[in-house]
């Protein structure tokens, strides 16, 4: 079993929130795991990704070959499609629908959503909206998790107790807020895919 | 023992703490940055009281260092690539006059230039140097290869270097800790002249350094991080460093390579594994990340004798860093893409954070600019580079760390007025002091914008060595106190920001603006901390 994740994003979304609960959860059920980030200038709202790659062999590349990625999770919509090299053939794009606009030139939010639509597995989720539902902005990137949490090859239990050990020690009423977030975005997963 | 999931700069810390350092040294630079940050962090650093604090440059770092293993301690000395040309003074002496305690630079490179000007392969300086090298394929390597490079300089009295390039320096991997090691007691050298570099010294040691090139093969021959793994496909053997190991790897299933396979970790290089590779297969395969160091090694100038194939061929692309795909490619293994990335997918580059004090200050200049034209303004490394981008172009250079002050200078010799440079508060004590030096002897007409923000920014917010000096600093080498300038580079300041510049840029002589406020990103976290303490 090996699961090959792509992490998008814009530098300042978190992206790295989200593979650090993929990674904790991972390390529980005592996974082998690589996970590339990148530091340093693109951090500055510049286009960011993370090569996360779960297995339970021992894994080579620090990198995903372009063509074998598993699922692209983007918290951004046109982010999501600038890692379509990566993705395998049955592999899926599971997006956030928000934008986020710092450039004079973002596409059509229309024309994004229409080549996501071209992509033959995807789930597009307004991940901001269903987080400010449930009355916390900051989790939306564990409502991405969430909708993710499908095609991750990790049992959903186990990615509950990864969270928890995140945020443990911020209180229970972070860990309930995320856990909450993290369940809305399986759900919507569940029922659109 | 449970393994720890950590970056390659954390399982560096981490195993320079466990082998016994007593202290490191450094200055921000990505990918380098997170090895000291992580032994603040350490509570073994905090308990052994290990030296973990900035320095202001990478050549004031290393002479630290240096100083450290003098008294006989264990210590690391960290920077990027380029930090290692600002240190190639005392890079390239002290594998001269050795090492006492333990001593390792840890150099981190950046193929493709994610966050840097240039992609310069320090392996190359390594060797100019004499210095043996240690490269990891992966992150317990890099760890292993900190904890034991102490008892390895010690061995030869030598500093070796551990270089790493940004791949392995951001991924994280577990990572198995070993047994804590004890930290040394103060020792002096056995031989007091040891680092005393008088020529009629120097020419002894530099024998000595030449004579134990010999050992340090050896070692490499019988190093665990160098190892022949043969097969039978003898029509080309494969010598994959660093982590280029693993993108050979991840092309065959399970890792099968079907080619003899030379894994190389320690330099310089391992003769007797190379002349085996050389006589048993019919070419060589180079992978190597950053330049082509080993292939043009034995590849030769002239390309003749061995079938070298690598960087120098076209087999792999001349820049930019190794990926599995591209090595599958000099492998001549057929590979399947996604779909091709869209056409209405703009590039996103990097800008500056909203509400960033840089907006205001270039604002403000570019308007007093225009006045004479642009192309007049020397930039330097830092968040404020980004001005070179639209819709600010606001810059027209950025070399190295404080060549802004001195490219002013020239630019104004040359008869260049108003001649601008605009600088960084930590980029101005690491390199820009100097060159003001050099502008205050000689009055040159020129305006130094310094824009504060009170900390290494692009690096992410780490202690700078500015903060509270920069008007004292500037006074003190002698820049006339009526024309250092403090300025607030907000917008409700602009008109105003603009009245001095234009009076700055006007006076026929040095000036220095002072444009001050906190960086946005520091702001946030101290108060964000802040509320914290106010929960708690």
């Amino acid at each position: 079993m090996k699961t090959d994740i792509i992490l998008a994003g814009v530098g300042g979304q978190g992206i790295l929130s989200i593979a650090a609960s993929i990674g904790m959860a991972a390390l529980k059920i005592n996974l082998h795991l690589k996970q590339a980030e990148v530091h340093g200038m693109s951090q500055r709202g510049g286009d960011v990704q993370s090569h996360l790659r779960i297995s339970d062999k021992e894994i080579a590349s620090d990198l995903i070959p372009k063509g074998k990625a598993d699922i692209i999770i983007s918290v951004e919509p046109m982010e999501s499609l600038r890692y379509l090299p990566y993705l395998s053939p049955t592999g899926w794009i599971v997006t956030n629908t928000k934008p986020f606009i710092n450039i004079p030139n973002y596409p059509e939010l229309e024309n994004v959503m229409n080549e996501i639509k071209k992509q033959k597995n995807y789930i597009m989720i307004d991940a901001d909206s269903i987080a400010n539902e449930l009355g916390s902005a900051r989790s939306s990137n564990m409502v991405m998790l969430g909708a993710a949490s499908p095609f991750l090859n990790i049992s959903f239990e186990t990615l509950e107790q990864g969270i928890r050990d995140i945020f443990g020690r911020k209180g229970e009423e972070v860990v309930n807020v995320n856990l909450a977030a993290l369940k809305a975005g399986r759900d919507f997963a569940e029922k659109n895919r | 023992m449970q393994k720890l999931l950590m970056l390659g700069d954390e399982a560096i810390a981490q195993g320079a703490i466990d082998g016994g350092m007593s202290g490191i040294y450094a200055y921000p630079g990505t990918p380098s940055t997170e090895i000291l940050e992580f032994v603040q962090h350490a509570p073994l650093a905090k308990e052994r009281n290990i030296h973990r604090l900035w320095s202001t440059n990478e050549k004031t770092a290393m002479e630290c260092g240096l100083g450290m293993s003098y008294a006989g301690k264990r210590v690391m000395v960290c920077m990027k690539h380029v930090g290692l040309n600002v240190a190639a003074d005392p890079f390239v002496n002290s594998a001269i006059t050795g090492a006492n305690g333990g001593l390792i630079y840890t150099i981190a490179d950046d193929p493709s230039m994610h966050s840097s000007q240039n992609e310069q392969d320090s392996r190359a300086l390594a060797k100019f140097a004499l210095i043996p090298v240690f490269e990891p394929s992966n992150q317990q390597e890099a760890y292993d290869m900190a904890y034991s490079g102490f008892q390895f300089s010690e061995k030869y009295k030598l500093p070796v270097m551990l270089r790493i390039t940004t791949r392995l320096a951001h991924s994280r991997s577990g990572v198995a800790r070993k047994e804590v090691k004890p930290e040394n007691s103060v020792k002096l050298p056995e031989n007091p002249t040891q680092f005393v570099l008088l020529p009629a010294i120097a020419r002894k040691q530099y024998k000595d350094l030449l004579k134990k090139q010999e050992l340090l093969e050896m070692e490499s021959e019988n190093s665990v991080f160098n190892k022949y793994i043969d097969a039978d496909n003898k029509s080309m053997g494969i010598i994959a460093c660093g982590l280029a190991y693993n993108y050979l790897l991840e092309n065959y299933e399970d890792g099968k390579v079907p080619y003899p396979v030379l894994k190389l970790g320690q330099y310089p290089l391992p003769k007797k594994m190379i002349q085996r590779m050389v006589n048993e297969c019919d070419s060589i395969l180079v992978l190597e990340d950053g330049y082509p160091v080993v292939e043009e090694l034995l590849k030769g100038f002239l390309g003749i004798g061995i079938n070298v194939k690598g960087r120098l061929d076209g087999t792999v692309p001349r820049d930019g860093e190794l990926d599995p795909n591209i090595v599958a490619s000099a492998l001549g293994i057929k590979q399947e893409f996604g779909s091709d990335k869209p056409k209405i997918v703009e590039n996103r580059p990097p800008s500056f954070c909203s509400g960033c004090g840089h907006i205001d200050t270039y604002s403000a200049m570019n308007e007093v600019v225009d006045r004479y034209g642009r192309g007049r303004v020397f930039a330097d490394i830092g968040c404020y580079t980004l001005a070179a981008l639209p819709p600010f172009n606001a810059i027209n250079s950025c070399v190295d760390m404080g060549a802004s002050v001195t490219m002013a200078k020239g630019a104004s010799d040359a008869g260049l007025r108003p001649a601008v440079a605009v600088i960084g508060d930590s980029t101005f004590t690491h390199s820009g002091i100097t060159g003001l030096l050099d502008a205050v002897v000689e009055n040159t007409p020129m305006t130094l914008i310094i824009s504060d923000n009170g900390t290494t920014g692009m690096t992410g917010g780490q202690e700078s060595n500015a903060v509270g000096k920069v008007e004292d600093i500037c006074k003190g080498i002698g820049v006339d106190p009526n024309h250092i300038r403090v300025i607030t580079p907000l917008k409700k300041n602009h008109e105003e920001n603009v009245k001095i510049m234009q009076e700055e840029f006007e006076y026929n002589g040095l000036s220095v603006i002072v444009s001050r406020r906190e960086c946005i990103q520091t702001l946030k976290r101290r108060n964000a901390m802040k509320f914290a303490k106010k929960m708690d």
